[in-house]
């Protein structure tokens, strides 16, 4: 029975009879992306740059950080940094005003940044005169998790308002990242929030993770951060070498 | 919600396979989506739906194959599937693991349907 017409086989007027076929292809459906990802890596790499992610929901302190983190190491660490935002400028503007270089992607709708848009900023930055660049990804515990941008660490920041369950509820973010760092210390006498507690649920999803604990405000930890940054920084270089 | 960045990168992968087939449709979309993937298929079906619109697979059906969570443990040798999404071992529970399925989001399979001379 010819399926287009419903005609018997033997029918007289001309059409071409189609078959079907299963083709098993067994292909990585973010394919391209993993492909531009380790580009990007690979071009960090060519010029013995650190390319670190850092991603956490709105709000948690990412752009305080990176600029606690500019100031602090001075001229030790040289620093350029990729922000993602779906709208304005304003945190490329915070960084630049540090001192250091800063590019800013904007995404529209888009709820991530992937490798290519990385790829894009990558180039906009003067890596021969960088030791880390710093991906600052859009704000949002989900869709990052997703996507790898060439980065060579995946930290991800938890501030204690948010809560301790975080790690449970978005077990995908928190088995990306390498590095936890528990961020609004100063705030944890005013909310409940068990440290214990976080740590303890990321390490069930991403067993051999690191975790730190700091505020911006009042400077508590950020001195071990900037060891951890300068630590990584030397044995990358070692493993480059 | 990225389920549609998803889809675009799949409707890629699925018009390369098509017209290195020849195919005149795409007929079924096999797709397999681990649990810690972050991908909820629900959404990624709605995706599918509003994308294929004007392609290739425009009639095609997607079928979303689920895969659980699975480890193996490196202290006790055992290898199991999870419930809870988390990575202790299911016999001894011990933190040291490796997951060996659940994260991947892949393109199995397509059901093409491609010109028969006859």
């Amino acid at each position: 029975m010819c399926r287009e017409c419903g005609c018997s086989v033997n029918h007289q007027h001309e059409h071409k009879h189609e078959d079907t076929k299963t083709l098993e292809v067994f292909t990585k459906i973010l394919e391209a992306n993993d492909r531009q990802a380790q580009e990007n890596r690979e071009h960090f790499e060519e010029h013995g740059v650190y390319c670190i992610n850092l991603m956490s929901s709105p709000g948690a302190g990412k752009t305080s950080l990176l600029e606690k983190t500019i100031e602090l190491v001075g001229r030790e660490l040289r620093i350029g940094v990729i922000e993602g935002d779906l709208e304005t400028n304003r945190d490329a503007e915070r960084i630049k005003s540090k001192g250091a270089p800063a590019y800013q992607i904007t995404t529209g709708s888009a709820c991530h940044l992937d490798a290519s848009m990385v790829h894009k900023g990558i180039h906009h930055l003067p890596l021969e005169e960088l030791d880390i660049v710093f991906v600052e990804n859009v704000g949002n515990l989900v869709c990052p998790a997703s996507y790898d941008v060439g980065a060579h660490l995946n930290v991800v920041l938890l501030s204690v308002t948010e809560g301790d369950d975080k790690p449970e509820k978005y077990p995908v973010m928190f088995r990306s990242a390498d590095l936890m760092l528990i961020t609004k210390t100063d705030l944890l006498p005013y909310v409940d929030f068990s440290v214990d507690r976080a740590v303890s649920s990321a390490k069930k999803i991403k067993p051999n993770m690191d975790f730190m604990m700091l505020s911006t405000k009042t400077g508590e930890g950020l001195e071990d951060w900037i060891d951890y940054l300068k630590f990584k920084v030397k044995f990358y270089r070692k493993a480059f070498k | 919600m990225h389920e549609f960045s998803v889809v675009q990168s799949l409707m890629e992968l699925i018009e390369k396979y098509a017209e290195e087939n020849k195919a005149k449709r795409v007929v079924k979309v096999i797709i397999r989506v681990g649990i810690l993937s972050g991908i909820e298929p629900h959404l990624l079906e709605l995706a599918f739906n509003t994308f294929k619109e004007g392609t290739i697979a425009e009639g095609a059906l997607l079928v979303i194959e689920r895969e659980n969570l699975k480890v193996k443990c490196q202290e006790c040798g055992a290898e199991g599937e999870k419930d809870e999404l988390n990575t202790l071992c299911p016999f001894c529970g011990s933190l040291n693991t490796n997951i060996i399925a659940g994260q991947e989001m892949l393109l199995k399979s397509l059901e093409l349907e491609c010109e028969d001379e006859t």
